[in-house]
């Protein structure tokens, strides 16, 4: 319950932040929501020297649409994205994906660049965000890099953030109209990380599944695209066979950890399952 | 041992200074400097919502804040919700819905439901369950605490209440 010691700073810009970053270096942890920085203070996971508090930074919040993206700040918090008119409308994956995530308190601070930047494999964004096809952008002394979703989660808690860098905005290409979405997850209950959790975007054409993307929550040490099962359904029509062969193709991808919520077989069935139901509700859900 | 820093906020309306370290969570500041004792520690792990305040119009769980993270915040307790000495409509409510029984989870989801009705005075069962879930309770299974919302919630925008446990009417005499 009791953090250690450290010093508090709280920058009013973002230079100023990232100067601090740069000054104390490996001791120093960005404080964003604190909803997982906190809690792993409070059992001494992590015992930074400073913290530097992103909360008076104004700049690093808002969602708007701007060249054909989705622009959000990185410390707009659940509860913001939940409530965004813009998200319901144009993307309304992300509210899904969002309404999913913990519980109200910890939806009124915790932040989508929190919960990006902290690469757990637990946390809901990172699926979303591979499916959506979005990139972060990464800030530090030298100025701003952009960086694609699907690339920028390493290892468990390890991303492509180097020292000194500070995520200060997702983008997201505007979803076309009528694009099917889902995010099926499966959870013990309310405010628990995934079992195991399937994002899903699609396009119908002609000939069927004309664009898809399938990532999964959870099921490994980072959220994983399953990009042979993607490759697989598009193209083809979405029935009951090509369903099954998505599903399969996506639990090949995954190397889940066994802990309380099952062991590896069983996250394993259930991201197929998840998957299963992510391509059926996206494609009731697309225009036909 | 770090530097200590001296925060000011607004707590159930008046003026608070408080000096702290910085790693002083925002419930124990409320708790022991401040002797709000009303909002209680039900876990280690940011689950059970019984620190829950209102926070600049938003419910947060005051053991995953930092109390120098208050400066300037407009931060509202239990002990706030009452006013001139008469309960708040929640307060009743949970009281005539038997919303309760320990008491311990209570300030935290009064506190919850304060916000949930202001931001939604009209909330079905379920929104009221899902709107709630960052609140554990032991005792009361749940079920009288929606009861409880749903009389505040009727009592807030205008409507006549009645308990659905009514304790003795007059033509029961």
């Amino acid at each position: 319950m009791i953090p250690r010691p450290f010093e508090y700073h709280a920058p009013k810009t973002l230079p100023e932040a990232i100067a601090l970053l740069n000054e104390y270096g490996e001791g120093a942890k960005l404080l964003a929501g604190g909803h997982s920085l906190l809690p792993m203070m409070k059992l001494r996971f992590a015992e930074p020297a400073h913290l530097i508090d992103l909360g008076k930074l104004t700049e690093l919040k808002g969602i708007r649409e701007a060249g054909g993206e989705i622009r959000i700040g990185a410390m707009t918090t659940e509860n913001e994205l939940i409530w965004s008119e813009l998200l319901q409308t144009k993307c309304p994956l992300i509210v899904e994906g969002a309404r999913q995530i913990s519980d109200p308190q910890v939806r009124y601070r915790g932040t989508l660049g929190g919960d990006l930047s902290h690469g757990d494999p637990g946390n809901d964004h990172p699926a979303l965000m591979i499916a959506l096809d979005a990139s972060f952008v990464l800030t530090g002394e030298q100025g701003e890099r952009v960086v694609p979703a699907d690339s920028f989660f390493v290892g468990t808690y390890t991303t492509l953030l180097e020292p000194g860098e500070i995520m200060t905005e997702i983008r997201i290409p505007t979803p076309a109209a009528g694009t099917g979405y889902c995010y099926a997850k499966l959870k013990r209950k309310t405010g628990d990380f995934a079992t195991a959790a399937a994002a899903v975007t699609l396009r119908i054409g002609a000939a069927g599944v004309s664009d898809v993307r399938i990532a999964l929550t959870n099921v490994a040490e980072t959220a994983i695209r399953a990009i042979d099962a993607e490759q697989y359904l598009r193209g083809k029509p979405l029935d009951e066979p090509a369903i099954a062969e998505t599903a399969r193709l996506a639990m090949a991808a995954c190397a889940p950890v066994a802990d309380l919520r099952g062991d590896a077989e069983y996250k394993r069935a259930m991201a197929g399952e998840m998957t299963r139901r992510a391509l059926t509700t996206a494609y009731a859900r697309a225009a036909h | 041992m770090s530097k200590k820093i001296m925060v000011s906020f607004k707590l159930n309306g008046k003026e608070t200074d408080v000096v702290v370290e910085p790693r002083e969570l925002l419930i124990h500041t409320l708790r022991e400097k401040c002797l709000q004792t009303g909002p209680h520690i039900g876990c280690e792990t940011s689950h059970c919502g019984a620190c829950t305040v209102d926070f600049d119009g938003m419910s947060v769980k005051s053991c995953t804040m930092l109390t120098v993270q208050a400066e300037g915040a407009d931060v509202l307790t239990v002990e706030g919700l009452a006013q001139g000495g008469e309960l708040h409509a929640l307060q009743e409510g949970f009281m005539q819905e038997h919303g309760l029984q320990c008491g311990f989870c209570t300030p935290g989801m009064l506190m919850r439901a304060y916000r949930l009705l202001q931001e939604n005075p009209e909330p079905s069962e379920e929104d009221i369950r899902y709107w709630m879930a960052g609140n554990l309770c032991r005792c009361t299974g749940y079920q009288n605490i929606v009861k409880a919302v749903q009389y505040a919630a009727r009592k807030l925008r205008g409507e006549a209440v009645e308990t659905s446990h009514p304790l003795m009417t007059a033509d029961t005499h």
